[in-house]
């Protein structure tokens, strides 16, 4: 076992031989809690990569599949480093290890670390140490191959899984090298492949995911099966914050297969020996509700309550540059505008679900999570079994979008298995369940006001936003909540990063939080603000009398600014910006920076006399560096579309006397087959850090389409989401 | 009391039992039969995940009841096809077509079913045939043109 420390990248490598021969490479964070500083075997070592005596090359990831494919490009990187074919790679999903946290986000220590899939950040982040563990794997075996051949070490070279003496052309295999490089001494500094030299890396990649998922073979977390394992349904408070206040299980009880009824925290779990007894069981329980506050809320009075706010004097600032009120006072022309965006819903496909086996001093989890440290952290707070002793085998999510951040439907399970009697549970939430329970994209109200210039451009901006809190929920990162109620999340994308070259700017926030639970929605922030921004940006044009296009290309004029307008004038380019349409079809546009990307997007809209809104073609333009995968980005970009615009379209989340009002997809609509736009994804790869792909692709859409709408119909909606009788003509 | 069904599952006869005969088929499939590539998602049969054959024809497993399939021909996705081979198959690999991936299984058998009786569908045929599904990944555009990779395969013996 070697260890070498890099200042740089406050990392230890970690080198092994692997159990049943083989070489294995790992990392960890130094004095990071729980860390395997202790681990005094090289079995012990939670590998990045092993290389079998056999020659086979696993890849071992903490990061969560959702349908990302970061666990493909992750792979890629792998084979990249190591040159070796990547249809040779197999990718293993590996457990809790405080070497996958994500080695941006140091620390955390009081939650366990960061061992999470979230803010589109596995390839940007992770990625960098799985290179260093593949280059230093390669080091290695060309070091262990030289010695073989007795030959010099500078004349050998790694190629397609060999050690290659290159005067000579004799070669030895990565399998017969394996047991002597793990002897080897690791390189202090591994050196990296530069980019002239990648042989996988930017090129479109299959995914090792399809085949399994296109035979049902794949894995989620509902089809969990362990040995005894019973299945519940928990009975939730339809109002949220509600308590149990009494219940009788006796009709439950009666229903064949069911074996047991639980009370938890978060309601009445009724365990049984399948879903369908479970589900009935829960259907004939008589529970008594302490609804509690929230069942006074309603979303009527919540905007009117917010809309109050908005013109009081208190407000947390997120940004300010210059004098908003006096460039306000003494402005030439003034333009103001109320927005609203609703509550959305997350409806991944595969409804929350995760199967426990609390055991008395130790718990195994198998859940579709993209948080394994937090889940850990919190099944700790809640029953002290320390995090050592909590294992969680992560399965393919059905999708995630920054609902299994949270750690709710893993608690469910872990209570229900040590309430009923320490046996494995699988705790499945119905569609209904799921839609109603869920932590929703925070709903707001938006003021703005803007002063235009002689020239028709802005000299000041103002933007308050009022409306809840994610962080106000989210206890894990409770830390960030400031003491004046700023939530970052909330005013993430209006105020964080500001594209427009304005003298003038003010933006805050008033946290207000009716008790909704709010959470991450892919893309967070950026999505309501994202579609406020550019749609105000979009008024500000018109009321200047200038080409959208052209308004925004000058706004985004700053340095900081300069990629967001490169992808501006690409996506112009492309859609072929003020070239005549078919008749009927109108363009918008919009641009969006967000997760270290920039993305822009043209839409091409129709809006028929009743109001409904055709959507033909999107053309998007991202610039989120350099790429990986070319593929992954061009589906993730279009997915991202797909998402922003069924919110656009449909996404309204409305609470009545504290309850959601939504249930399942009859009356929550998605998008269907027939509605999704053509969708052209153009990639650049601008110099610059890389950025994120699964989410930024999100926030354009929403504005694009809207701004075409004003352009069909002079119509500028602003309150999501866009409804047919707002448009009847 | 339980009752005892035969059910004909992917070409086997397979006996089960239940202790409600109203249990949806969904269900035995999953948790009696271990055919987990069938997948729950709303139950009101709202987004076709858990579509399968019976007798040939698309069917919503989460609102068919298990006594009304007795001795019907089921087909899941794990009997469309020996090891993945269907054309439906191969162009969703080819296309790329999953994400998240739990949506398909199902997609995947309605297109099967359109195939099986239209060699050579317009999109708009594609579109009537597969709207009872929903995909939140927002695959739908691949899909369709899967579907058209798949019907070419098709045609042209592969």
């Amino acid at each position: 076992m070697d260890a070498i420390f890099n200042p740089k990248r406050r990392t230890f490598l970690k080198v092994g031989a692997a159990t049943g021969g083989g070489l294995v490479i790992g990392f960890y964070l130094p004095g990071a809690a729980g860390v395997a500083e202790a681990a005094t075997g090289p079995t012990k070592l939670n590998a990045f990569v092993k290389i079998g005596a056999d020659g086979k090359v696993t890849f071992v990831t903490g990061t969560s599949e959702m349908g990302q494919g970061a666990h493909n490009a992750l792979a890629m990187m792998i084979a990249e480093e190591l040159e070796v074919d990547f249809k040779n790679v197999r990718i293993e999903q590996g457990g809790i290890d405080p070497a996958f946290a994500n080695p941006r986000y140091i620390g955390f220590r009081a939650v366990g670390g960061f061992q999470a899939t979230g803010g589109s950040s596995s390839v940007r982040n992770v990625g960098v140490r799985v290179r260093y563990a593949g280059a230093a794997a390669r080091f290695m075996l060309i070091s262990a191959g030289a010695e073989k051949m007795k030959e010099l070490r500078s004349e050998c070279v790694a190629e397609n899984g060999y050690v290659v003496h290159k005067p000579s052309g004799r070669k030895v295999s990565y399998g017969a090298l394996a047991n002597d490089a793990a002897r080897q001494v690791a390189p202090d500094d591994p050196v990296l492949k530069q980019p002239s030299e990648f042989k996988i890396i930017g090129k479109a990649t299959p995914r090792h995911d399809t085949p399994p998922k296109v035979t049902g073979k794949a894995l989620y977390g509902l089809d969990v099966k362990r040995p005894g394992m019973l299945i519940a349904t928990v009975a939730k408070c339809p109002v949220f914050g509600g308590k149990v206040k009494s219940f009788s299980a006796d009709r439950a009880l009666k229903v064949k297969g069911v074996k047991k009824v639980v009370q938890i925290s978060s309601g009445v779990a009724v365990v049984a020996d399948g879903f369908w007894a479970a589900k009935k069981g829960r259907d004939a329980l008589e529970i008594t509700w302490d609804e509690g506050p929230v069942a006074k809320v309603s979303s009527p009075g919540m905007y009117q309550s917010w809309a109050a706010l908005a013109k009081g004097p208190t407000a947390a600032e997120r940004l300010k540059t210059g004098d908003v009120a006096t460039a306000l006072a003494t402005a030439a022309k003034r333009v103001e505008s109320v927005y609203e965006v609703p509550f959305l819903a997350h409806v991944c496909m595969e409804p929350m679900n995760a199967t426990a086996h609390f055991k008395g001093d130790s718990v195994e989890i198998w859940a579709p999570t993209q948080a394994q440290s937090w889940n850990a952290h919190w099944v700790s707070q809640l029953t002290g079994v320390p995090t050592s002793a909590i294992t969680v085998h992560t399965t393919y999510l059905g999708g995630g979008f920054g609902r299994r951040l949270e750690s709710d439907y893993v608690l469910d399970a872990v209570e229900t298995s040590r309430a009923a009697g320490n046996v494995p549970v699988k705790v499945v939430w119905t569609r209904e369940d799921d839609l109603q329970h869920d932590f929703y994209r925070p709903a707001s109200h938006n003021v703005f006001e803007a002063a235009l210039g002689a020239d028709g451009m802005p000299t000041a901006w103002r933007h308050r936003i009022v409306g809840t809190s994610i962080l106000q929920y989210f206890k894990t990162f409770g830390h960030f909540l400031r003491k004046d109620g700023m939530d970052p999340t909330s005013a993430q994308g209006a105020g964080d990063y500001f594209p427009y070259d304005i003298p003038n700017v003010l933006v805050d926030y008033v946290n207000n939080n009716p008790g909704v639970p709010s959470g991450f929605w892919r893309s967070v922030g950026n999505t309501q603000n994202g579609f406020l921004l550019e749609s105000f940006v979009d008024e500000l044009a018109h009321a200047a009398g200038k080409d959208p296009y052209q308004y925004r290309r000058q706004l985004f004029s700053k340095p900081h600014a300069a990629r967001l307008r490169a992808v501006l004038d690409l996506v112009a380019e492309k859609a072929g910006w003020g070239k005549p349409l078919p008749a009927g079809v109108h363009r918008g546009i919009a641009a969006h920076f967000a997760y270290g990307s920039y993305c822009a997007q043209v839409a091409e809209v129709s809006v028929a006399r009743d109001g409904k809104v055709k959507v033909h073609r999107v053309v998007a333009a991202i610039d989120p560096g350099w790429i990986v995968n070319p593929a992954t980005v061009e589906r993730q970009i279009e997915g991202a579309i797909f998402y922003g615009l069924t919110a656009a379209l449909y996404g309204d989340i409305t609470i009545k006397n504290g309850r959601v009002e939504q249930s399942n997809f009859d009356n929550y609509k998605i998008l269907r087959m027939d509605e999704m736009p053509k969708v052209e994804v153009h990639i650049l790869q601008g110099k610059g850090e890389q950025g994120g792909i699964g989410e930024p692709g999100v926030n354009p859409v929403a504005p694009a389409v809207t701004n075409a709408i004003f352009a069909a119909t002079g119509k500028r909606i602003r309150k999501l989401p866009i409804k047919p009788e707002m448009l009847r003509t | 009391m339980a009752t005892s069904l035969t059910l004909n599952v992917n070409g086997k006869s397979r006996l089960i039992s239940v202790d409600d005969p109203d249990t949806p088929l969904l269900w035995v499939l999953r948790e009696n039969l271990g055919l987990t590539g069938t997948k729950y998602s709303c139950g009101i049969a709202q987004c076709g995940a858990c579509m399968v054959h019976v007798n040939g024809e698309p069917a919503l497993s989460c609102i068919t009841q298990v006594s009304q399939v007795a001795g019907k021909k089921i087909t899941t996705i794990e009997g469309l096809s020996r090891d993945g081979g269907h054309p439906l198959q191969k162009a969703w690999i080819a296309e790329e077509v999953s994400q998240c991936g739990y949506c398909q299984p199902g997609q995947i058998m309605s297109a099967a079913a359109l195939l099986a009786k239209n060699k050579n569908p317009s999109d708009a045929e594609i579109e009537q045939a597969m709207a009872r599904h929903i995909c939140t990944c927002g695959t739908y555009n691949r899909i369709r043109k899967a579907i058209h990779a798949a019907a070419a395969m098709t045609r042209k013996g592969a």
